[in-house]
């Protein structure tokens, strides 16, 4: 069927030439240091960029509204697709939101707080071992990447071996987590752990001294401390303007107050200030992962709360207990009813502050579901800080922001 | 005859409750707190609170709509709540024609926070907070675009995640889960335009259509037949796989390879 297409011709790259010399380049959105689907329109004079317009929502898929219609339990994989490269925390931030207003969160068992954080400080070490691979890749630095793919596929093997998947993990659950770790599962870890350190090694060797890498990344991307704050910015875009704010240590939560790690923070404010948390970050994880190897094995074997009217009961109770069928039955049916009220709970996920928001009326549907993902405060800082900057470091910038588009669009 | 479902929630609920149910609500403490008492008696010397309690762990201010920049202000400048980490709405337009608009506001230095709420109707408009913080230049124009929210003296207000040409606001209670007339004819109209949705009709709008009749172009899953075969006609029966038979009809040991194991 051939119609009339009403599309007006559409040319992705084309320059507007003005009289007073400058142009307008339109940046994205299949772009690939975009990051996903990021769409620039920058005003040019020159090469120098004297405005910059975010486009987003290439990716929107509802979720907010999603969420308003599935029960609490099927809303968890959903998540998922947020940030689709560290997705364990995620599922966990929505789980945690999700027993704060319950009130269980105390009730969670102590062993699978421990596996929560081995998952999460994995996902934390997958993250940000892959913002380095596409940030180098961004910048020139072919290599790298090859090197950090080559470690973030054994840290994939760990959560394969966990939870079956490796990028859609959906490894926690509301009230604990669905398995105990495998056989074998810790000795992987630990010779994870072991080579890993090495290797970070190896990644600054290439970058930290590097000549064109510090050209490229120094005074770039300057985020100065206020206005970090004016743009809520999270995580390292925050830590890396010199605020010490870490939602780990200041509003702890699992057994994050147990465990000794510390934040570094960096007063540099640009690109390469950020570079140097991204790798401290990584041996911090790894310092909470071998403390939290030990502490495993001290636990007790249960992996899900006690809390009858919300969570399920263990698979032998469901078989063996009449009331325990009938109580999975409902709960898988029609879903847990939350009492009423509603809770705004933050955590800190590899690349900020993701806190979800729940207004429960009682129903087995949340009545409003609201995302917090820092991704999307990451990106509108981007109008304020491009101006001034130059065309080439565009890429370094969007590169050290580590946005995914999966949790901005949502 | 149908049940009647009103059109003002169109989400979806529960399809059984026990009539003599009654939810359990989460507790609203007393603000007892020292550093949330301190505060709120800061922000209450100027501003009239509605209501004011704590909400695991959080202090909820209630205002009235026209003090929230003002508001905000004495938190921000006075209490040391130098972050806006998220605001939104949440649509109460079924129950009391209004929407309820929520600030989330931290404060770094005293690790505490604050949702300030207030509300408005329906057509009315709420004065930008982006002055205070630049962070919701974005989160007001999200709000406008899910909820159509006008927000007076923002600087930039248009649709952020949605096209700019789209109909209604997706996180309304009245707009359906799998989009409205508008939504689903979307790229039929902007591309073709309305009197095209007829000669292309619905079947070739939705990408996801699947025939059950229509053999040609279609598989029949579970039920194959031959291609362009009557719709109707009965599957041929399928003959029961018989396991005693063996895989390799005749098979010699001498004729055969044993392959080394290398690895």
């Amino acid at each position: 069927m051939q119609q009339r297409n009403r599309l007006e011709p559409y040319f992705e790259n084309l320059v507007f030439e003005r009289e007073d010399n400058t142009m307008v380049v339109n940046f994205g959105p299949q772009h690939p240091s975009a990051h996903g689907q990021l769409r620039l329109i920058l005003e040019m004079d020159g090469e120098q960029i004297k405005k910059a317009v975010p486009d987003i929502g290439y990716l929107h898929r509802g979720m907010e509204k999603m969420g308003e219609n599935m029960i609490y339990n099927e809303f968890l994989p959903t998540t998922d697709r947020m940030d689709y490269i560290a997705a364990t925390s995620n599922n966990y931030a929505f789980a945690l939101a999700v027993e704060r207003l319950l009130g269980i969160e105390d009730k969670v068992p102590r062993r699978a707080k421990v596996i929560r954080m081995m998952l999460l400080e994995l996902n934390r070490i997958i993250s940000h071992l892959f913002w380095l691979a596409t940030h180098a890749l961004d910048v020139g630095a072919m290599s790298v990447f090859l090197y950090c793919f080559r470690e973030r596929e054994y840290a994939m093997d760990l959560m394969e071996e966990y939870c079956g998947a490796r990028l859609t993990h959906s490894s926690v659950r509301i009230g604990g987590v669905p398995l105990d770790l495998p056989e074998g599962w810790l000795e992987h870890l630990n010779w994870f752990l072991n080579k890993l350190p090495e290797q970070i090694e190896l990644y600054e060797g290439l970058l930290t001294e590097n000549r064109i890498w510090r050209m490229r990344l120094e005074e770039v991307g300057v985020i100065p401390p206020k206005m970090a704050k004016q743009w809520a910015c999270s995580g390292i875009m925050l830590r890396g303007s010199g605020i010490e704010y870490d939602i780990r240590k200041e509003e702890p939560y699992e057994l994050y107050e147990e465990v000794d790690f510390d934040i570094p923070v960096s007063d540099r404010c640009d690109s390469y200030g950020r570079y140097l948390l991204y790798m401290e970050e990584m041996r911090q994880s790894i310092r909470i992962l071998r403390q939290l190897i030990p502490m495993y094995k001290e636990t007790e074997p249960q992996l899900m709360a006690h809390a009858p009217e919300y969570i399920s009961a263990s698979k032998e109770d469901i078989m063996t207990q009449n009331y325990s069928l009938m109580q999975h039955f409902v709960l898988v049916t029609q879903g847990m009813r939350p009492p009423v009220g509603e809770v705004y709970v933050p955590t800190e996920s590899p690349k900020g502050e993701l806190g979800f928001f729940i207004r429960s009326e009682g129903e087995p549907y949340p009545y409003r579901l609201k995302i917090r993902a820092p991704s999307f405060w990451h990106t509108g800082i981007l109008q304020d800080l491009l101006p001034g900057h130059y065309l080439a470091d565009v890429v370094t910038i969007i590169g050290s922001t580590n946005i995914v588009f999966g949790e901005i669009d949502r | 005859m149908r049940p009647y479902r009103p059109k003002d929630n169109v989400q979806k609920k529960s399809y059984y409750t026990d009539r003599f149910w009654v939810a359990p609500r989460i507790p609203e403490e007393p603000v007892e707190d020292e550093i949330f008492k301190a505060d709120l008696e800061k922000v209450q010397e100027s501003i009239k609170i509605k209501k004011a309690y704590i909400q695991r762990g959080q202090l909820v201010i209630f205002i009235d709509a026209k003090d929230n920049v003002q508001t905000l202000k004495i938190l921000k400048e006075e209490c040391g709540y130098d972050i806006l980490s998220e605001m939104s709405a949440i649509d109460y337009l079924a129950q009391d024609g209004e929407f309820e608009i929520f600030y989330q506001l931290l404060s770094m230095s005293k690790r505490k926070r604050v949702r300030v709420k207030c509300r408005i109707k329906e057509d009315a408009a709420i004065e930008s907070v982006e002055p205070l913080f630049r962070s919701a230049d974005w989160s007001e124009r999200e709000m406008y675009d899910m909820f159509g929210i006008k927000v007076n003296n923002h600087p930039y207000l248009k649709r952020i995640l949605m096209p700019e040409d789209w109909v209604g606001y997706p996180l309304r209670k009245t707009y359906p889960l799998h989009g409205d007339e508008a939504a689903q004819w979307y790229e039929v109209d902007k591309i073709f335009g309305k009197e095209y949705r007829e000669i292309i009709g619905p079947e070739q709008r939705d990408a996801a259509y699947i025939s059950t009749t229509d053999t040609c172009n279609f598989a029949r899953i579970y039920h194959e037949v031959p291609r362009c075969a009557d719709p109707n006609s009965e599957p041929e029966q399928i003959e029961s796989f018989n396991e005693d038979a063996p895989l390799v009809e005749t098979f010699d040991l001498k004729k055969s390879k044993i392959v080394d194991k290398t690895r």
